[in-house]
């Protein structure tokens, strides 16, 4: 879509939108990443695919990510390019992500 | 002893029909689904074509929890400033036997999943899958993440949806390639109930359900609107290979699909209450796996029975038809005393002799070329700028010929006429 239209109605901020959604987080992490595999990574995927945002790069080439606010949708694993760097799997039965009016 | 005849490890809508017509067949069945109640980890566009619930749960439409009955589609067409719609409606599809209705999964896989319970499914949520039980090459049950958790029957039914590790690890998915799926995100949006029937011009429990081809910018995809009770839903479907490539969020893409002058006065002052993402089987036909394995069938959106194809979003049905048949053949596999391939291998020909194989083999092209380039950047730009000349009023000048506007427009936004007809002829074999 161009660019040059002008939103006439005020964006929520992404943090407020991440909010809208109900996670039951679990203290053990249910996706983990080696991102010593990012820093050979060209395509570096994850960053804009993640629809929660949850890949962050580092200044130094690396990747800091949080799973907290996970859809646990598979895009990060799926788009990803280095073998390894990802292990994915779903959180403990019960927690997680829990929709309502979705 | 084994723990049941079946297992069905998901209790979306595939799950619970398996369950359902397992448990209706006199089946022991366990329903195991990792959320803390069904549909609690599912999303979607919002609308389900409830046909296919007739002989499962008759009059359903009395009973199924649906917010408003669709009664007015359309089809919108646009750039990054134009928009051209097509808009149907009927009263006939607020009727019975009615046709779609939008509603919320965390409602409707909830009201199915009871369903099955109702007819003598064990349902065991907050639980997850982690494994396969495997004896000699035959799926023997599954493991779960409870203590002791090991569950064990002849058929494991696996209805675990988009990612299927289960049909994964039981060696049925060949190479799995991003190319083949999509990124759905979404926002659900408040508005009080008489600014939605105002806005897109319903009563009642009528509702509205636009597909949007052209929304998307550099990213292949498409978008939607539908209209719940006192809620709206916008979303996007986004290609998951050009969204890693690019540089553009799907928040900012969605932030400009709500901007755009076509959509904006439909959302305006609604305010987000939920905001949610999934991935979808976009391939279809072209990447389904091998869904009949010795001890395991797979079904809905773990099989990639999903149709997305532009004028159609659909997977609930899919789900539900081939669930259906999913528990239909595990009773019958039991019954015989072969759950191996051989002996299950009635779901396979169940399926293929219904809408499930037979939409999905016919349309096999269609998300191909949805998510090609003559409809993702040519047709919007060339069909809203054809009608925008047509429609315009250019006195003193005479009026140009229509088919000297679609030659200029097709030339200015660099569509050869070749490439145009090669494309329109698939697409006429096809959707014809
Ligand atoms: C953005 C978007 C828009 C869509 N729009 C529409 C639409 O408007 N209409 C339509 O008909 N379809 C639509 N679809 C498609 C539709 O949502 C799916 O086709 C449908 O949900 C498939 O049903 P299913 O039961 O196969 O899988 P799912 O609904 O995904 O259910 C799978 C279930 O298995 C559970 N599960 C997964 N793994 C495990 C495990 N290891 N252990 C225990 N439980 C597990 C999950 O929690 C889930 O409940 C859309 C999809 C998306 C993403
Ligand atoms: S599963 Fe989806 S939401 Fe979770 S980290 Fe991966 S891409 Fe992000
Ligand atoms: S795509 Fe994979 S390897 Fe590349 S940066 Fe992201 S997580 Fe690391």
């Amino acid at each position: 879509m161009a660019a040059h239209t002008p939103n006439p109605y005020p964006e929520i901020s992404f943090e407020a939108r991440m909010n809208s959604a109900e996670f039951r987080v679990h203290s053990d992490a249910h996706i983990t990443l080696d991102d010593t595999h990012c820093r050979d990574c060209t395509v570096r995927g994850c960053i804009t695919a993640c629809p929660a945002d949850l890949f962050v790069p580092t200044s130094d080439g690396g990747i800091v990510f949080n799973y907290e606010q996970c859809f646990e949708c598979g895009t990060c694993y799926l788009v990803c390019n280095e073998e390894g760097a990802i292990t994915w799997t779903y959180p403990e039965g019960g927690h997680g992500v829990v929709f309502h009016n979705s | 002893m084994t723990t049941a005849d079946v297992i069905v490890v998901g209790a979306g809508p595939a799950g619970s029909a398996a369950a359902l017509t397992a448990a209706r067949a006199g089946k022991r069945v366990v329903l195991v689904e990792r959320g803390p109640f069904p549909g609690s980890k599912n999303m979607y566009g919002g609308v389900i074509y409830g046909r296919v619930l007739d002989d499962l749960v008759p009059e359903w439409y009395r009973e199924a929890p649906i917010q408003r009955w669709v009664t007015r589609r359309q089809t919108m067409i646009m750039t990054g400033t134009q928009a051209l719609t097509v808009d149907y409606r009927t009263e006939a599809w607020g009727e019975e036997p009615y046709n779609g209705a939008t509603a919320y999964r965390p409602d409707f896989d909830s009201w199915l999943a009871d369903k099955a319970v109702d007819a003598g499914a064990e349902l065991v949520c907050s639980t997850t899958v982690t494994g396969l039980l495997s004896e000699g090459g035959q799926v023997v049950g599954v493991r779960t993440d409870r203590p002791d958790g090991e569950l064990t029957a002849p058929v494991v039914i696996a209805a675990d949806g988009v990612n299927s590790f289960l049909a994964k690890e039981a060696g049925l998915y060949g190479e799995v390639d991003a190319a083949n799926y999509t990124l759905g995100v979404k926002e659900t949006i408040a508005l009080p109930r008489e600014v939605i029937d105002e806005r897109f011009g319903v009563r009642g429990d009528h509702g509205v359900d636009i597909e949007i081809i052209g929304c998307t910018g550099d990213v292949p995809g498409g978008g939607f609107v539908y209209t719940n009770r006192d809620t709206i839903a916008v979303g996007l479907v986004l290609s998951l290979p050009s969204l890693a490539k690019g540089d553009v969020r799907p928040e900012k893409i969605l932030a400009d699909l709500k901007a755009h002058p076509a959509v904006a006065p439909l959302v305006e002052g609604g305010e987000v209450k939920e905001y949610s993402a999934h991935v979808i089987p976009e391939a279809g036909y072209d990447m389904m796996p091998e869904i009949v394995g010795n001890g395991i069938l797979v079904t809905g959106d773990a099989a990639a029975m999903c149709l997305a194809a532009g004028i159609w979003l659909e997977g609930v049905n899919f789900a539900i038809g081939s669930g259906a048949a999913a528990g239909r053949a595990a009773a019958k596999a039991v019954d015989q005393g072969d759950a191996s391939a051989t002996g299950l291998s009635g779901y396979r020909s169940r399926l293929e002799s219904s809408f499930v194989m037979q939409d999905h083999r016919r349309l096999r092209e269609a998300p191909h070329l949805v998510m090609g380039d003559l409809a993702q950047k040519y047709l919007p730009a060339v069909a809203c700028g054809v009608v925008e000349q047509v429609f315009q009023v250019d006195n003193p000048n005479p009026k140009p010929r229509l088919r000297k506007i679609v030659r200029s427009e097709m030339r200015r936004n660099g569509l050869r006429i070749r490439d145009a007809a090669r494309d329109g002829w698939r697409a006429l074999r096809t959707f014809g």
